[in-house]
């Protein structure tokens, strides 16, 4: 008998900021801003063996018909801030956050990030998106917008030209002989110089080389064009697929496109975003999953769900009835703002929600229900624990962004059950291995791109 | 004499200390600038040493020996890490001290500012500060190559650059402004949790903030709730004319550069003349001095600076220069205050050196003298700097109304 060895299951943390699915009407959800939330989650994913804790951001609270949503969480603090204050009450898990290559500049963003390595003793990382909405730039100065067909380029272009900066210094660059007085190796460090369409800058960075040599890049990607890109420039990639067998479909595609571009397909991970809901039996938890859909699903939810695809006022169509008849309307002003659109085709959307509807007799509710993220592993801890870990060791992915039910208690029941039993059976580390992010992980220092651009 | 009439001490983090040479002392810890340990172990000195604030210096380029351009030397530190991001690091690791860091205005954009700004406020619990800086040079422009700006040769005799500069200044007063306006946009309370009606915020109570001047427009309103302490506190250098109006225009404190007794008259006079040409309102500038310290040890202190200034570049500064004994500086902050200075900043020419002497030294002789103001609770900055801690919000109907 061959034994192949256990794949280890790369755990992250996530708090959700503005979203629907965080129940602030449970009895124990405490504040969503309070910095006291985020180290309780941060310090129970660390207890937890977790690789990281992940933040999201948005730079516009969510609107409908110009009124910013009363209905669900919203409010949320800067996502730097809090990593680098996550940092000082922490000591080994990785902290990324999401954050936005259309309004920020590359330079600054790429001291930001560095300095946050530099801060957590080389744990950051970064999870790059691009944005192309005018109601967005609204709160930007320098306004305008990206056009959608260059979401790639320039996110592409963002992330390569923050690797240079990250790259200016070199790892020797500084000296600081006391006896000599030479605090420098030599006069040109930090000097850097881009052109491409997209940016056209040079000048010296001020952030040295740093713990974790880069900090770990983070994208996500379904179209072939993102599946690429992320393939090419990522460190893990955000995948939307949580259920076999499409999950292994996406993992395999990703892990050989890695290959095409010459990289080791090891070196880049597929990470989901999962749900859990842990109960005493499977009856407990299957209660306990329905009672919090419930909760999410609340009248407004799903009108606005609904909303966001038809681009219409839908307030008159019964939640409890069927479909509305009407067509989506693209022409008309956007009815939902802010929030990310994720279907490519408004007809085609209720096209197939129709048919979903039509074949399982749904109201517009039982719709929002059956489309809705659900959690995926619902049961009792050693349910729980098969679950996942048999989705990972059949390559559904290599690991899971986890998000508790309710913030910030609610990872602490996965911690203290779950976490426990992967542990015995050898599919999640007792104890961090390394002292950065890279290093748990498993993927190495990249190249030094001054280095590669020297020997070509 | 009341809370507001003694003395608050800040001081300003630069480095291994304000001396280009002060990284080759032998007890600064040149390769550790850029570790979280090094600044850790300085904040929290200065923490416990009853130190009212610490502002961390930054700028959008690397450090240089001349005003407006890079330089090419290799024997001073070079490199820094984001002020903001420090500050974020050192907040839940301190308890009292307030945190200002430097960012600045001419690059970053306003909402990234405002909502960093307000996070450090809920990290610490009410200690953020900004210090808002324009960045004037042609270096730092192009690491950004959105916009250019002109090499400044001669500011004093170009009245083109002066013209830059001064929309600079305008440019940074309409971003403080946004800031601000940021943070209001929320009214406190606006988060209510009310299941019967299915809200988690009361929509009422956000608000648009629709700026618009001929150089920017920003929406709003912010994606962070109103910080802790309402309006953090809001801190400029300024060593003239037009930094003091914008300093009079947006600023709750101004640290300024008065090289002695008959100068530091005369700035208050000018600071005061500036408030009353942009006709400030509400709340006083707060005036601090700002004082680049070498206090005596087992070596006096005028012989530490000839010392180190014969190792490199010579330490010159655009305010007073101080050596001598704690007590001797006890007594030049005793004469600040008795003209109307708030306090004074004190920039350590060694930080490893400088800040323990002035955390043993001199804060025990300021409150030998009853001069130094006492607050050893953990307060809010604002309240530790004697601002007022009700802090009206310009959005909600009761200022409105």
């Amino acid at each position: 008998m061959t034994t192949t060895p256990r794949k280890q299951i790369i755990l992250a943390a996530y708090v959700g900021g503005v979203n629907e699915h965080t129940l602030w009407e449970h009895p124990e959800a405490g504040s969503q801003i309070a910095f006291d939330t985020f180290r309780h989650v941060a310090q129970t994913a660390e207890r937890g063996r977790f690789d990281y804790f992940f933040l999201a951001e948005g730079l516009a609270l969510r609107e409908r018909a110009g009124k910013v949503f009363d209905h669900d969480i919203a409010g949320r603090p800067d996502t730097l801030p809090v990593l680098a204050a996550l940092a000082g009450v922490t000591e080994h898990i990785g902290l990324v956050g999401t954050l936005n290559a259309t309004f920020n500049e590359p330079y600054e963003l790429a001291r930001q990030l560095l300095s946050l390595d530099h801060l957590s003793g080389g744990r950051a990382g970064w999870n790059v998106v691009t944005s192309w909405d005018a109601f967005t730039g609204q709160n930007f100065r320098r306004g305008g917008f990206l056009p959608r067909e260059e979401r790639y380029s320039r996110a592409e272009e963002f992330v390569r030209t923050v690797r240079e900066l990250w790259d200016s210094w070199a790892d020797d660059a500084i000296v600081a002989d006391k006896t000599t007085g030479e605090f420098l190796a030599d006069a040109s460090a930090g000097a850097f110089s881009h052109t491409g369409a997209q940016f056209d800058i040079e000048g010296r960075f001020t952030v040295p080389r740093s713990p974790q040599g880069q900090p770990i890049i983070v994208q996500a990607g379904v179209s072939p064009q993102g599946r690429d890109f992320a393939a090419a420039n990522s460190d893990l990639i955000f995948s939307p697929y949580s259920r076999l067998p499409e999950a292994r479909d996406f993992y395999v595609d990703i892990k050989s496109r890695a290959r095409a571009h010459g990289r080791n397909p090891d070196h880049l991970k597929i990470i989901p975003g999962a749900g859990f809901v842990i109960g005493d039996s499977v009856a407990d938890a299957e209660e306990k999953a329905r009672h919090i859909l419930e909760q999410q699903l609340t009248d407004r939810t799903v009108q606005v769900t609904l909303e966001q695809v038809w681009n219409r006022d839908l307030s008159d169509y019964d939640i409890d009835g069927p479909l509305p008849d009407v067509d989506p309307d693209p022409e008309a002003a956007p009815i939902i703002q802010g929030r990310a659109f994720i279907y490519q085709d408004r007809f085609e959307t209720v096209r197939k929600w129709r048919e979903l509807a039509d074949a399982k007799n749904l109201t517009i509710r039982g719709l929002a229900a059956e489309i809705s993220p659900r959690a995926q592993f619902i049961g009792t801890p050693a349910q729980v624990a098969d679950g996942l870990d048999d989705f990972i060791q059949n390559d559904g992915a290599d690991g899971v962004v986890l998000g508790g039910h309710f913030t910030p208690g609610g990872l602490d029941e996965f911690v203290d059950t779950v976490v426990p039993i992967l542990q015995e059976r050898g599919s999640l580390r007792t104890d961090y291995s390394g002292t950065t992010l890279r290093d748990n992980l498993g993927i190495p220092v990249p190249e030094r791109v001054g280095e590669l651009a020297a020997t070509a | 004499m009341t809370t507001n009439d003694k003395i608050r001490l800040g001081i300003a983090l630069e480095g291994a200390g304000w001396h280009p040479s002060a990284w080759r002392e032998p007890s600064s810890r040149p390769r550790e600038l850029f570790s979280p340990a090094y600044w850790t172990d300085l904040v929290r000195l200065a923490d416990r040493g009853h130190i009212d604030f610490a502002t961390i210096e930054d700028s959008f380029g690397l450090q240089s020996s001349r005003p407006f351009e890079p330089d090419d030397r290799t024997d001073e530190v070079r490199g820094r890490l984001d002020a903001l991001l420090l500050a974020a690091r050192l907040a839940p690791v301190t308890e009292r001290i307030g945190l200002i860091p430097t960012v600045t205005t001419t690059h970053t954009e306003p909402f990234h500012v405002s909502k960093a700004v307000a996070t450090l406020d809920y990290a610490s619990l009410g200690r953020a500060g900004w210090q808002p800086k324009v960045s004037g040079r042609a270096d730092e422009a192009r690491h950004v190559g959105r916009r250019d700006i002109p090499e400044i040769v001669d500011y004093n005799n170009d009245p083109a650059v002066q013209a830059v500069v001064a929309e600079l200044f305008a440019e940074a007063a309409d971003v403080v402004e946004v800031v601000r306006r940021l943070w209001d946009s929320w009214e406190d309370g606006a988060e209510i949790r009310d299941v019967a009606t299915d809200r988690f915020l009361d929509a009422d109570k956000l608000h648009t903030i629709d700026f618009a001047s001929e150089r920017f427009s920003i929406r709003g309103p912010s994606i962070t709730p109103r910080p802790p302490q309402g309006q953090p506190v809001v801190a400029a250098l300024a060593h003239a004319e037009l930094p003091y109006r914008f300093a009079a225009t947006s600023a709750d404190l101004v640290f300024v550069t008065p090289l002695d007794v008959a100068s530091a008259a005369s700035i208050l006079d000018q600071v005061r003349d500036a408030e009353a040409s942009v006709a400030r309102e509400g709340e006083p500038l707060r005036v601090y001095a700002d004082i680049v310290v070498f206090l005596d040890g087992e070596e006096p202190a005028a012989a530490r600076l000839a010392r180190l200034d014969g190792l490199g570049r010579p330490l010159t500064s655009d305010t007073r220069i101080f050596t001598g004994s704690a007590g001797e500086l006890a007594e030049e902050i005793e004469a600040l205050a008795a003209l109307g200075y708030s306090g004074v900043r004190l920039r350590p020419g060694v930080l490893t050196d400088d800040l323990p002497r002035i955390v043993e030294d001199l804060v025990p002789a300021l409150r030998h003298r009853e001069a130094l103001a006492v607050e050893d609770a953990p307060v809010s900055l604002r309240t530790r700097l004697g601002l007022p801690t009700t802090v009206p919000n310009r959005y909600s109907p009761a200022l409105a109304g």
